[in-house]
């Protein structure tokens, strides 16, 4: 059968672009699109976290200090120009949300991800356009019910005028049960708290509809991944971005459907008078809930935080695969120990679903599953090492050009490095214990989560912008965010952690008010350092501007970017910037070797496309 | 005898695409055919060459996340009933089971073995067999969820709603998640169903066939454990 005409290669069925506006540009099923559109999405939501966070610093680095402007945007909720108790809860609470879901989880998984998982391995678009489109807008309606709980109170009003009961909210403008949302608290109503009634429904709903959608995204990537890749794709010549997207793909589908399993019972003890998590003789606010019995409300935290730890790796791993793909680009080496790489990401996918009791240390649980938790939560520590000492290892000896991505990238290793240190701290049960509730874990998490993830997010970029657009970034003011960023988050997260071994509690909207001698005086000696905090906070939102000035300077006067302006040989760089509609023209392009093959002895320039057939041949043995 | 569907045989071994692909003879149905594409009968286009594969990789991703769905509710429930795990002051009565269930569960088991005919009739060309077969089974399935509603129907009759007690609770939720995805599954039929009556059944809804019949048995699986689970674990 030496002359069978193949069914495939060398031509990729092409799919008409789309003329009109609403099916280009809204309602598009084109990958590019979409993960624009997602990009978008969690640029939105971070400057909402951000705003957030710049009121409950406000608040924290000058406790009972009222201002004006409050009074005026908050006439209820911060009724004497200071923001409450509650109120600042419900600032905590929508902050978490946010960020976690909108941001960490959306920009490198949805957004980067859709945009280039399809090029990077020679597809046309994803195994299922349709669904792609499906996932962004479930996306887009779970943001619009979280960013409606901050009017829970006008709707519970409007609920109650027109159609149906429900327990209108106090002087507060969202949920106040944190991003974890703890039962049984959460799931008792308004008589739990202001904000526990309607903001908790909407709170709920919307983490539910982002589960939906984000298993929908999972489902297409990881078939994308299996089944779409270009003649020559082997598993082993896929760029390391492309495995942590796959790794991602793979936690979110295990993990979301755990989530929504719980956000279902939650809603139902919330609305349907079950007892899943509500324990008998609960004394809430003065009065004795009688309609409830027999629930666990541990069980709330295990469900949620079986979710809750391969999240954290949902948001890091695709910033990881980027680093690697992003050092190896720039040190004109290739990635230090591939193979290491790969079964690295999957080690701490894996490990990532065996931990989640490390969250739970002071619930009660029995001090024999802590120590296994433990134990494998500090396993996390080794092929966590391997990659930190492989980056180091393509850096090592490299021709390093500091662009603007490289230096977000070496950042995003130096944040892994310092937020990954207090992990071991903290996963140990007996450090954990006194320091569980302190600001220590905020600056941990922040700084592993939070910022590294973000870090992996500009580096993204800053490196993709050009193929995006067609448009290259300014890097002098690309190289002044990162320098204030750097140290800014450092100011920021670092402090947290001598605070929280001084014992400032998290989640408290006033530790100690020096003018009136208020709330807890062991903490006065930290008043000074958590203003510096606070200031530090602005500095660095206020260094974002900078960020969002040259997205939209270089967007509309950017020096036009060529094919491959940082000469790079992953499958994105032999296309034009920004790609066409098919990305490959229709034409499935033939891979030959591995993504990472700069400074190949013997040829004729620095690099090698993978697409190039030309060229030493370069046996990776190991 | 290594050229067919598989967009590149030999780079991809053991995952995926590219490993695990049935010998290419032309006499399975569900094969799209080989040589030039100006022969191919009607109902055959390049693009479905490597269709089948997605939407059969894509099926078993999706039952990976139900599973882990009714994995995490499954948790719970252990936790829940069993009184030294919630806490000791355990208020759990276990619901007397709607005889019906026992009616449900024998048509849905038939379901299964009604879809499983229809497949295999298609395979082998047999239009009329296949049309009866899946429409029986569409019927079946519809039947499944009557008798369900019917459960429900005669609990609350009898005074049982879901806040009546845990055992209760889980059983209105159960039984609905479960008809929530059971009704998708009748949904898909039903299209397979109106497809075949029409005489459309092209390459495309041949694998819409396989894959529906792959989530059915997974949704009669899946019934089979809750049935045992609400019923035999209280």
């Amino acid at each position: 059968m030496a002359d069978v005409v193949h069914p495939i290669h060398g031509e990729v069925h092409r799919h008409p672009a789309p003329t009109s506006f609403i099916r280009k540009y809204i309602f598009s099923t084109d990958h590019k699109v979409i993960g624009t559109q997602y990009w978008f999405l969690a640029l939105f939501s971070v400057f909402v976290g951000m705003g957030l966070s710049l009121l409950m610093r406000l608040q924290l680095g000058w406790p009972g200090q009222e201002w004006g402007f409050l009074k005026t945007l908050f006439p209820t909720a911060a009724e004497n120009g200071t923001i409450s108790g509650e109120f600042y809860l419900s600032l905590l609470t929508m902050h978490g949300t946010v960020m976690v879901f909108f941001v960490l989880t959306t920009a490198p998984q949805g957004g980067f991800g859709n945009y280039f998982l399809p090029i990077q391995i020679g597809a046309a678009d994803m195994a299922f356009p349709v669904l792609n489109m499906m996932s962004f807008w479930i996306t887009f309606m779970a943001l619009v019910v979280l960013m409606s709980a901050f009017f829970a109170d006008s709707i519970a009003h409007f609920l109650n005028d027109y159609f149906f009961d429900v327990a209108a909210a106090g002087n507060v403008i969202g949920p106040i049960g944190g991003w974890t949302g703890y039962a049984p608290l959460s799931a008792l109503g308004e008589r739990a708290g202001p904000g526990q009634g309607m903001g908790v429904i909407l709170w709920v709903t919307s983490i539910a509809l982002f589960c939906i959608a984000s298993l929908l995204g999972a489902l297409n990537f990881i078939t994308t991944m299996l089944n779409m890749r270009a003649k020559g794709m082997s598993l082993m010549r896929l760029p390391l971005t492309c495995w942590a997207w796959f790794t991602t793909a793979v936690l979110a589908l295990l993990s979301f459907p755990v989530l929504l399993a719980a956000g279902i019972l939650l809603i139902l003890d919330h609305t349907a008078d079950t007892s899943f998590f509500i324990p008998g003789g609960e004394y809430v606010n003065g009065k004795l809930v009688t309609e409830h019995a027999g629930g666990s409300p541990i069980m709330w935290q295990h469900l949620f935080w079986f979710f809750g730890h391969p999240e954290v790796y949902i948001a890091i791993l695709p910033g990881m695969g980027l680093t690697s793909h992003i050092l190896s680009t720039f040190a004109r080496k290739p990635v230090f120990g591939y193979r290491a790489m790969v079964y690295a990401i999957f080690a701490i996918g894996l490990l990532g679903f065996f931990v989640w009791g490390h969250h739970m240390f002071i619930s009660g649980m029995s001090p024999y599953s802590a120590i296994a938790f433990s134990l494998v939560t500090l396993t996390i520590g080794v092929p966590s090492a391997i990659k930190t000492f492989n980056w180091l290892g393509t850096l090592w000896g490299g021709q390093i050009r500091f662009t603007t991505p490289m230096l977000f990238a070496i950042g995003f290793v130096s944040l892994f490095v310092s937020g990954g240190i207090t992990g071991l701290f903290l996963g140990q049960t007996s450090i954990d214990i006194p320091l569980h509730d302190t600001y220590f874990v905020v600056g941990h998490f922040h700084l592993i989560m939070g910022v590294a993830a973000i870090f992996g997010m500009f580096a993204g970029t800053y490196f993709w912008f050009p193929k995006m657009f067609g448009k290259m970034m300014n890097e002098g003011l690309g190289k002044l965010h990162f320098l204030l960023t750097f140290i800014g988050v450092n100011a920021i997260f670092i402090p947290m952690h001598i605070m929280g071994m001084a014992g400032q509690t998290r989640r408290y909207a006033s530790h100690w008010n020096p003018a009136t001698g208020e709330g807890l005086h062991y903490l006065s000696n930290m008043v000074p350092l958590t203003r510096f905090v606070s200031i530090a906070a602005f500095v660095t939102i206020a260094a974002q501007l900078i960020f969002l000035v040259n997205l939209v300077w270089s967007w509309i006067k950017g020096k036009k970017a060529t094919e491959n302006p940082w000469e790079a040989t992953s499958l994105e760089w032999t296309i034009p910037s920004p790609p066409p509609h098919d990305n490959f023209a229709g034409i499935e392009p033939e891979v030959h070797r591995g993504p990472y093959e700069y400074s190949v002895p013997g040829a004729s320039k620095d690099f090698l496309m993978q697409t190039d057939a030309e060229g030493p041949v370069i046996e990776h043995g190991h | 005898m290594s050229t067919t569907v598989t967009r590149d045989a030999g780079v991809k071994p053991g995952i995926g695409a590219g490993g695990g692909q049935k010998d290419p003879g032309g006499s399975d149905p569900f094969e799209p055919p080989q040589g030039d594409s100006k022969d191919w009968p009607p109902g055959f286009s390049r693009e479905d060459a490597i269709e089948p594969e997605k939407y059969r990789i894509g099926m078993w991703v999706g039952l990976a996340s139900i599973l882990m769905l009714f994995i995490a509710l499954t948790s719970a429930y252990i936790v829940r009933g069993v009184p030294a795990l919630s806490g000791g002051d355990s208020d759990w009565i276990p619901l007397a089971m709607p005889r019906i269930l026992w009616v449900n569960t024998a048509v849905l088991l038939l379901s299964s073995v009604s879809i499983e005919l229809a497949r295999r009739a298609l395979k082998k060309n047999e239009y009329d067999r296949f049309k009866g077969w899946i429409s029986l089974t569409t019927l079946f399935g519809a039947s499944f969820l009557v008798g369900q509603l019917i459960a429900w129907r005669q609990l609350a009759a009898q005074g049982v709603f879901i806040n009546s007690h845990p055992h209760s609770s889980f059983f209105y939720l159960l039984t609905s998640l479960h008809g929530v995805h059971l009704l998708g599954g009748v949904i898909a039929l039903a299209y397979v169903t109106v497809a075949a009556l029409r005489m459309r059944i092209g390459f495309k809804r041949r694998t819409a066939v396989d894959v529906t019949s792959i989530y059915w048995h997974f949704m009669d699986g899946l019934w089979i454990y809750l049935f045992g689970l609400l019923f035999f674990f209280r």
